[in-house]
């Protein structure tokens, strides 16, 4: 327990200190959106083992939406922002009531199949730009006060949030509301039994974790000022499948961890190596699957939990 | 002239021609991957994968080996099926005992890998590939032109696919393989050698999904891509004809390449999407799918 | 825990250590952001950056005394690529000009980072005139042909030889709708109409039921209104369907590559606008020499507008004496631009360069000589002509 404290204060005291250590802010904000997106998809992956495998649907729709009326429509930053994540929720809602009735392979393919009709859907609709996508989103201010053009204020905006969140999602995990999706997780039929409706709980974490993906989007339209199809494609929604396997399902810092070596690898790998940034990704993706399933923070604190664990 | 929704028909009946087209090529795909699911219980994500090898197979054979069209036919489904048994032998096997979703994602990884690869040596713009001279110009049907060299890939598909489908359905083989699904050990017990037939069947279904990729080439322009738009819409006519049924998963092939023909003539913008609800249609209301037994 | 921690720890400074800005004080920088490997690859990627290293070294290597570096990214045709790496060299690597784009939609992304950051763009490849109209900035110059031209040239030519009704086969995006529209109002303006038009996502490969609508539609012209790999792949599938039989096409959009992979036997007879031609003169052969032993193939309008547009940039650098942005595009503004690529060439208000195009037909394959030798000039256009001498009324910049 007081590793993982001692280990969480290091990262936010890094992360606090990070703009005046030389580093690159807008890319640092990449880095927290789309690990906020894993940690929004971990909830759903790590701790109900639903895959849901066009989660891009929520984070690009929330995208759209926020750029849209911040951009065309002059709304202010915060009202931008809380209409992307009321967007994702009711998107997660009706995908969610479909997808839930159905488990494992099945889940997966319908959330696939709708994830893929959101993506036609934002190729044909005006508002979005089609292939050309939004452009030149401004960042506006935070209620007319504070400025965010600046990316260093943007920055610690960005930093406060996923923070918020952060803490928000342990909280839910650590609720009963979490037991109870732990059980579900652990034996379905034995939940169902004891009275539990379990398909309403799937369903409130489905929409709970499209509503946080869904908020990483509205902050990237905003850090990034634009939004494009890829931000709903079947390649976003398979990054956030990765991340996630790759830092670890089912803990806090996985999804993190693996959120920035997977948005560092695209990065800087494709300067140098160009389309073998898709190889490498492929291959640490079958690695993960072959041996390490428990992503790489799962498998330190197996080993750590080993080693402080006396007969 | 006459109308159909106010559409001239001469317009519905050319778009519903190649709607039978490109339902043939699903219909060969869709048999790849249920035989693997119907058979192995995996999902292989790799499918599109493997589609886009065998037609880079029959381009590279072309253009640096000398290999014609006739002779792709046949080699590149084998090339390309010897890497599905090497693929099955030392990754999926390894996790036949995990929840599936590990096998999914998995082949996921392969294809990622795969397309990965192709892309760096050929770049992301289609290569052409020529129509063999046997197959070229076209018959005149009347309301239009139809290319010869498409009639071949409906008359090939639906042959493949049928005698596919005799081979699993109607032969002790095939048999045998049924068994194998519906209880392993017991089969195993009576003396036949599991894992060599799920290693070879995994190999059939990919060696399927390369002969369409052949088939395909003359037509798509061969690249890298163009397994990954595929492969989605070919699990949904998969769902929708039912996971482990093989003749549900040739006749939805079929079917749904003329609903999207049909569907491009009346609300164009809606075909890419038409196959995605059905299924999700399908799915709420008969989960196993039009044809298939629920697992 | 010591070992997690260092481990830690090394995560972290490897991200720190590897996102160390590249800063180039005392540099020129230029940005090559295009595709390099899809739709558009053939037509520019890998011979433009060749093209901008020859002018850099005919140029003599250095400028006020600084060194010349070049940057390359593939932008892959998505505009989100595109707009990030011309930011994160703005912001980090000392970047004082860019070249490229192609693809219009990412090239309208880019413009508007130019602005942003106050940095010369040379917009080369892409085609849409909202680049200089609805689309412009002060930073932006569209160098090698725009849409409007396009439409004057080859439209007026196909509609005054009696092709009277169109329809349109329009890659969907900023790059295919205005070249439907610039081709329209041509038409219109010559009595001609439009039948109807289709769009097909860019990167389509198998046209045949875009081109069988066309076919219902009854129209004399299949007017392609799309480039590169979607244009070949459309005229080929237009043969094999045995529409060209029955309806003139169109070549809105076409490049000396696509022309060469199309073969002379399939694109004979077609018309089509073009900036520059290797062929056109002495001056152009030799240039044209020059590039084929680097890359062998011909140079196309564009990797020679690449060419001359490093050329143009790194004069005017040398005439101002400085990288300012603003000081530069002024004096380019000024010039005229008198070189292998353009006769006549100035930049307009609004940002367009205008200058000679060619309005040209595909020669059959008994009229070709020798390799490459696929156009004949049909009609020389003004820049005047081609693109009008007013400057766009819906660019921002141009004071009414």
């Amino acid at each position: 327990m007081r590793a993982e404290f001692t280990v969480n204060l290091v990262l936010v005291l890094f992360a606090l200190l990070a703009p005046f250590l030389g580093l690159y802010p807008v890319f640092l904000m990449k880095l927290l959106c789309f690990a906020l997106f894993a940690c929004a998809f971990n909830l759903l992956f790590g701790y109900t083992k639903m895959l849901s495998f066009g989660h891009a649907a929520y984070f690009g729709s929330a995208a759209y939406v926020t750029g849209w009326l911040v951009t065309t429509r002059g709304w202010g930053t915060i009202e931008g922002i809380l209409a992307g994540v009321v967007v994702s929720m009711l998107l997660g809602l009706v995908i969610g009531a479909i997808a839930v009735r159905r488990q494992g392979i099945y889940f997966a393919m319908i959330t696939l199949a709708l994830a893929q009709v959101v993506y036609f859907i934002c190729l044909q609709a005006q508002f979005t730009g089609g292939e050309n996508g939004l452009q030149s989103i401004p960042r506006g201010s935070v209620l007319g006060i504070l400025a965010l053009s600046g990316d260093r204020t943007m920055y610690y905006f960005v930093l406060a949030i996923f923070i918020a969140v952060y803490l928000g999602i342990r909280r839910i995990v650590h609720s009963p509301f979490g037991q109870v999706l732990k059980a579900i997780r652990a034996n379905e039929p034995r939940a169902i039994s004891l009275g539990y409706k379990v398909d309403r709980y799937k369903l409130v974490a489905f929409v709970l974790s499209a509503s946080l993906a869904g908020l990483a989007g509205s902050l990237k339209a905003l850090v990034l000022g634009f939004v494009t199809l890829t931000d709903v494609s079947q390649d976003t929604s398979a990054s956030v499948v990765l991340m996630t396997l790759l830092g670890g399902s089912g803990t806090f810092l996985g999804p993190v961890v693996g959120a920035n070596v997977v948005v560092t690898l695209e990065e800087y790998l494709s300067d140098l190596v160009g389309s073998w940034v898709s190889v490498i990704i492929g291959a640490i993706f079958v690695v993960c699957i072959m041996i390490f399933r428990r992503g790489f923070v799962g498998e330190i604190q197996r080993r750590f939990r080993r080693r402080t664990d006396s007969p | 002239m006459t109308t159909v929704f106010g559409v001239p028909l001469p317009a519905i009946l050319g778009q519903l021609m190649l709607g039978l087209v490109n339902g043939s090529f699903y219909a060969l795909l869709s048999l790849g991957l249920a035989v693997i699911f119907g058979l192995l219980g995996v999902v292989n994500f790799a499918h599109g994968a493997f589609y886009m090898l065998g037609a880079f197979a029959a381009y590279i054979g072309l253009q640096f080996l000398g290999v014609n069209y006739w002779l792709a036919l046949l080699l590149a489904p084998l090339a390309v099926g010897v890497l599905g048994i090497i693929i099955e032998r030392l990754f999926l096997r390894h996790l036949y005992q995990l929840e599936p979703i590990y096998g999914l994602l998995l082949t996921f990884g392969i294809a990622l890998i795969a397309e990965g690869i192709m892309r760096s040596q050929f770049g992301a713009s289609g290569k052409s590939y020529p129509v063999p001279e046997l197959l070229r110009g076209g018959f005149n049907l009347g309301f239009m032109v139809l290319p010869i060299y498409r009639a071949w890939v409906v008359l090939a598909s639906v042959t493949v696919c049928g005698m596919t489908w005799f081979l699993i359905e109607r032969t002790r083989l095939g048999a045998m393989l049924r068994a194998a699904t519906e209880n392993a050990k017991l089969t195993q017990a009576f003396g036949i050698n599991v894992p060599v037939m799920v290693m070879l069947t995994f190999g059939a279904g990919v060696a399927l999904a390369a002969l369409a990729g052949v088939l395909a080439a003359p037509v798509v322009q061969v690249s890298p891509l163009m397994g990954s738009s595929l492969v989605i819409v070919v699990f949904a006519v998969v769902v929708i004809g039912g996971m482990g049924s093989i003749a549900g998963a040739i006749v939805s092939g079929l079917v749904l390449g003329l609903i999207e023909g049909f569907t491009k003539v009346i609300y164009p913008e809606a075909s890419n999407i038409v196959v995605f609800v059905i299924m999700a249609v399908v799915l709420i209301w008969r989960p196993a799918g039009l044809f298939g037994k629920e697992q | 825990m010591r070992k997690f921690m260092i481990l830690a720890l090394g995560t972290v400074l490897g991200v720190y250590a590897s996102s160390q800005a590249v800063a180039a004080a005392d540099q020129v920088v230029i940005g090559d952001i295009d595709d390099m490997s899809s739709v558009y690859a053939d037509v520019i990627g890998q011979g433009g950056l060749e093209a901008i290293n020859m002018a850099i070294a005919d140029f003599g290597g250095t400028v006020l005394g600084k060194k010349i570096t070049v940057l390359s990214v593939d932008h892959q045709n998505k505009p989100d690529i595109g707009a990030s790496k011309f930011r994160e060299w703005a912001d980090q690597n000392g970047l004082t000009v860019v070249l490229g784009g192609s693809n219009t939609g990412v090239s309208i992304a880019m413009s508007k980072v130019a602005a942003a950051k106050k940095i010369n763009f040379f917009a080369i490849g892409a085609g849409g005139a909202s680049l200089t109209g609805v689309d412009c900035t002060p930073y932006t110059v569209h160098y090698a042909y725009d849409t409007t031209a396009l439409g004057n040239g080859t439209a007026s030519a196909i509609v005054k030889e009696g092709g009277k009704s169109w329809f349109f086969v329009t890659a969907d995006y900023a790059f295919g709708t205005q070249l439907q529209e610039a081709a329209t109002r041509v038409v219109l303006a010559n009595g001609g109409k439009v039948v109807g038009a289709v769009r097909a996502p860019l990167g389509t490969t198998d046209y045949s039921s875009f081109l069988l609508q066309a076919q219902s539609s009854g129209a004399q012209v299949l007017g392609l209104a799309n480039a590169g790999t979607d244009f070949s792949n459309s005229l080929k599938a237009a043969d094999e369907f045995g529409i060209t039989k029955t309806m003139k096409p169109a070549a809105l959009l076409a490049f000396l590559t696509d022309i060469h992979a199309l073969t002379l036997q399939t694109a004979q007879g077609l018309y089509l606008t073009t900036g520059w031609y290797w062929d056109l003169n002495d001056e152009t052969r030799a240039f044209a020499k020059r590039f084929y032993a680097k890359v062998n193939r011909q140079p196309t309008m564009n990797q020679t507008a690449y060419y001359s547009a490093t050329i143009q940039y790194l004069k005017a650098v040398k005439a101002v004496g400085s990288t300012d942005a603003d000081a530069v595009m002024a004096q380019l503004k000024k010039t005229k631009i008198n070189d292998v690529f353009a006769k006549d060439g100035y930049i307009r208000a609004d940002g367009l360069m205008v200058h000679t195009m060619y309005v040209m037909q595909v020669k059959k394959p008994a009229e070709s000589k020798y390799p490459w030798d696929y156009y004949k000039v049909v009609k020389v256009m003004s820049g005047e002509e081609a693109d009008g001498a007013q400057p766009d009324p819906s660019c921002p910049l141009v004071k009414k």
